[in-house]
């Protein structure tokens, strides 16, 4: 797929610049591609290794560790159901069977229309809501195999578009950092002791 | 979409709210009801602060006794005081990267109540000289990322971040990142890896521990969401209040997500030390028993590295040191209770599958030896076992996380304790904590696995999700 968009490039460096170091922005950035593409290609990758000053390969090395970069095009809806232990209590992992059936594919793979990718994953913070399913990380709550099959249905027909974003886009509220905002953000390098933190003996706040 | 059950029960006067006091108020996480709301004015105890000298504050904090909630119980005061003198600049990293099984609080605080998060940021980065704030929040969680950056925006708006807040000297930033999925990066020195753009593996140390070096290899405090969280009604109600609440040693009160076979599944606050697992299963306030009427097998009492309890340790109060002096832990405060119908074998496969699915790859003993826990643990499941599995199971284990037990005496039935904390072969403790469920299962239901191994014509229960492992 593509290189960032215009406005997503300015977004990046905007990104960029909230760290001390660029490479810290490595993780955000990868989001910012995946959300742009649905999933982080190659060229976003070397794009970004650009940006921050790193190799492709670089890049590729840290987002391979991290399960939420797909580095091939997934299903517009990822549906992840966790199985871990306070969702297998609850009937976690028959739910996934049952997804599997309902769904004609395994867990790991996409549908052939490419609407939905199968996962199941580990513990998602929901474990008193069990058994808890996400699509595209939006929490289901308490899901039972017929309110599983409702849900791809609500999916399919795009009853659920307006809640739930395609893959690759997570918070719609992005914080807002811009240049003037920014008290001091700097290289380590370049910073020094607070100027309102006091040397030891003082026993005053910061002077107002 | 998320209708979770928590502790909405506004009558219970004598139970204080310390951090879970906006979770039922609806626009708690905006300024406006965060100022408004909950049992301490909002941003009322930053005010305070910046009237106070930063080590003052860290002196306070200490006297508190402010215990870390992420999972290793240490004093946040004490932790802050390890900055080394004179070393520029400080960092403040808030590890929201709640992922450990069973655990589920840091998520309806930053979701719930992001500005009292904020605010504990804000006074920690005060305390220690901190240049700049990072608040790390899992990727898999864009509702509390959304709810995180529009109260950041708003307290920007408002002088509370950024350049001399609030009008003094005080000047720091924060900032919001995410991660991407990786469980390891709840371990600090992991995090502080992927705050760098690295692959999530954690450091060794000693020698250095993050508050001597840490991000960019500066001086750099990391605190749990539930930590921080605190702070705020901790500086509005004083040490002394404070103290009163809890035990002498683990003062305050938890947040405890009891999950599983119980009637009222949910994350309740619970004074630190004062209320005993029988309480908070049975009790109509919280649990209201073991589901279905069924008994009660076995219980988690602090995430899936803690080590089992069992029905005899029911009446031990949910308090740190006494849960540690039998054997476990009380971690992250995820309790899972597992009544009379679940599968020993089952269960503790899962919990082993999680931590071979998780190991960052790091250390060979924990790579190799989590991979292999889980694949004698199928086999046994599919009736596929050996009569010789669970010795090499235990060798196994005995490789990642080295035991008092002679292998050959595990056979008899009196056994050793199992070591806890356990020992490690590795930098981090994520392998060693996947020997918790094998000692603990296997001690206690060896029969079990032995009726498994025996009886070759057994079904797997679920093959589900097993094509990707």
């Amino acid at each position: 797929m593509a290189r960032l968009t215009p406005d997503n490039l300015l977004l990046a460096r905007k990104i960029i610049a909230r760290f001390p170091k660029p490479r810290s922005a490595t993780i955000m950035l990868c989001h910012l591609a995946q959300e742009q593409d649905g999933y982080l290609s190659e060229e976003a990758m070397a794009q970004i290794a650009e940006l921050i000053g790193a190799t492709p390969a670089e890049v590729l090395g840290t987002a391979s560790f991290y399960e939420m970069f797909k580095m091939h095009p997934v299903g517009k809806y990822c549906v992840n159901v966790c199985t871990n232990i306070s969702c297998q209590l609850l009937g976690g992992e028959e739910l996934l069977e049952h997804a599997e059936e309902v769904m004609g594919i395994r867990s790991g793979s996409t549908t052939e229309d490419g609407m939905f990718t199968l996962e199941d994953v580990e513990c998602v913070a929901a474990c008193t809501e069990a058994p808890a399913v996400q699509v595209n990380y939006r929490y289901f709550n308490k899901v039972s195999p017929e309110g599983f099959d409702e849900l791809l249905e609500d999916l399919r027909s795009g009853e659920l578009s307006r809640t739930i974003p395609p893959h690759g886009t997570l918070g719609y509220v992005r914080q807002d950092l811009d240049g003037d905002r920014i008290a001091n953000i700097t290289p380590p390098s370049q910073q020094v002791e607070p100027v309102w933190f006091p040397d030891g003996d003082s026993d005053e706040g910061p002077a107002k | 979409m998320s209708d979770t059950a928590v502790d909405t029960d506004e009558a219970d006067q004598d139970v204080p709210k310390v951090v879970s006091s906006r979770f039922d108020v609806a626009d708690g996480h905006t300024l406006d009801g965060y100022t408004r709301s909950g049992s301490f004015e909002g941003y009322a105890a930053l005010r305070r602060v910046l009237t106070m000298t930063p080590g003052a504050v860290s002196e306070l904090v200490k006297d508190a006794t402010l215990l870390g909630r992420g999972g290793a119980a240490f004093p946040a005061g004490v932790k802050w005081g390890f900055c080394p003198p004179g070393v520029w600049p400080r960092y403040v990293v808030v590890n929201g990267d709640e992922s450990e099984p069973g655990t589920y609080k840091d998520r309806l605080l930053m979701e719930r109540d992001p500005h009292q998060l904020i605010e504990g940021s804000l006074i920690a980065a005060y305390a220690i000289g901190a240049a700049q704030v990072f608040l790390y929040v899992r990727g898999e969680m864009p509702h509390a990322q959304e709810r995180i950056a529009a109260a950041l925006n708003e307290a920007y708006e408002a002088n509370l971040i950024g350049k001399n807040i609030l009008g003094t000297d005080f000047s720091v930033d924060v900032v919001l990142t995410w991660g991407a999925g990786a469980y390891i990066v709840g371990e600090e020195t992991a995090l502080i890896e992927s705050l760098e753009g690295n692959r999530g593996m954690p450091r060794l140390k000693p020698p250095f521990f993050p508050a001597a070096k840490g991000l960019y290899m500066m001086p750099t405090i990391v605190n749990n969401v539930e930590t921080l969280s605190n702070l705020p009604w901790l500086l509005n109600h004083g040490v002394a209040e404070y103290r009163s609440i809890g035990t002498e040693a683990s003062p305050g009160t938890r947040l405890i997500a009891l999950s599983g076979d119980v009637e009222r599944p949910g994350v309740y606050e619970v004074p630190q030390g004062t209320t005993t697992f029988r309480e908070l299963f049975e009790s109509e306030r919280y649990g209201g028993g073991i589901r279905g009427g069924h008994e009660l097998k076995m219980f988690i009492p602090g995430g899936a590295s803690a080590p089992w309890f069992f029905p005899e340790q029911v009446d031990l109060p949910l308090e740190g040191r006494v849960v540690g002096g039998e054997g476990s832990m009380l971690g992250s405060g995820a309790v899972v209770v597992m009544d009379d119908t679940t599968d020993a074998v089952r269960a503790c496969l899962r919990l082993v599958r999680f931590f071979a699915r998780e190991s960052c790859g790091k250390c060979t003993p924990c790579r190799e030896g989590t991979v292999w826990e889980e694949k004698i643990l199928q086999r046994i499941l599919d009736g596929q076992g050996r009569p010789s599995d669970l010795d090499l199971l235990l060798d196994v284990a005995d490789n990642i996380s080295p035991g008092p037990y002679p292998l050959a005496a595990y056979a008899e039935a009196d056994l050793e304790a199992i070591p806890f904390p356990p020992r490690q072969t590795t930098i981090c403790p994520l392998g060693p904590s996947s020997v918790a469920p094998i000692t603990s299962a296997i001690r206690r239901f060896r029969h079990e696995f032995e009726d498994k191994i025996n009886r070759k014509d057994s079904i797997p229960v679920t093959s589900a999700g097993m094509s990707n492992v």
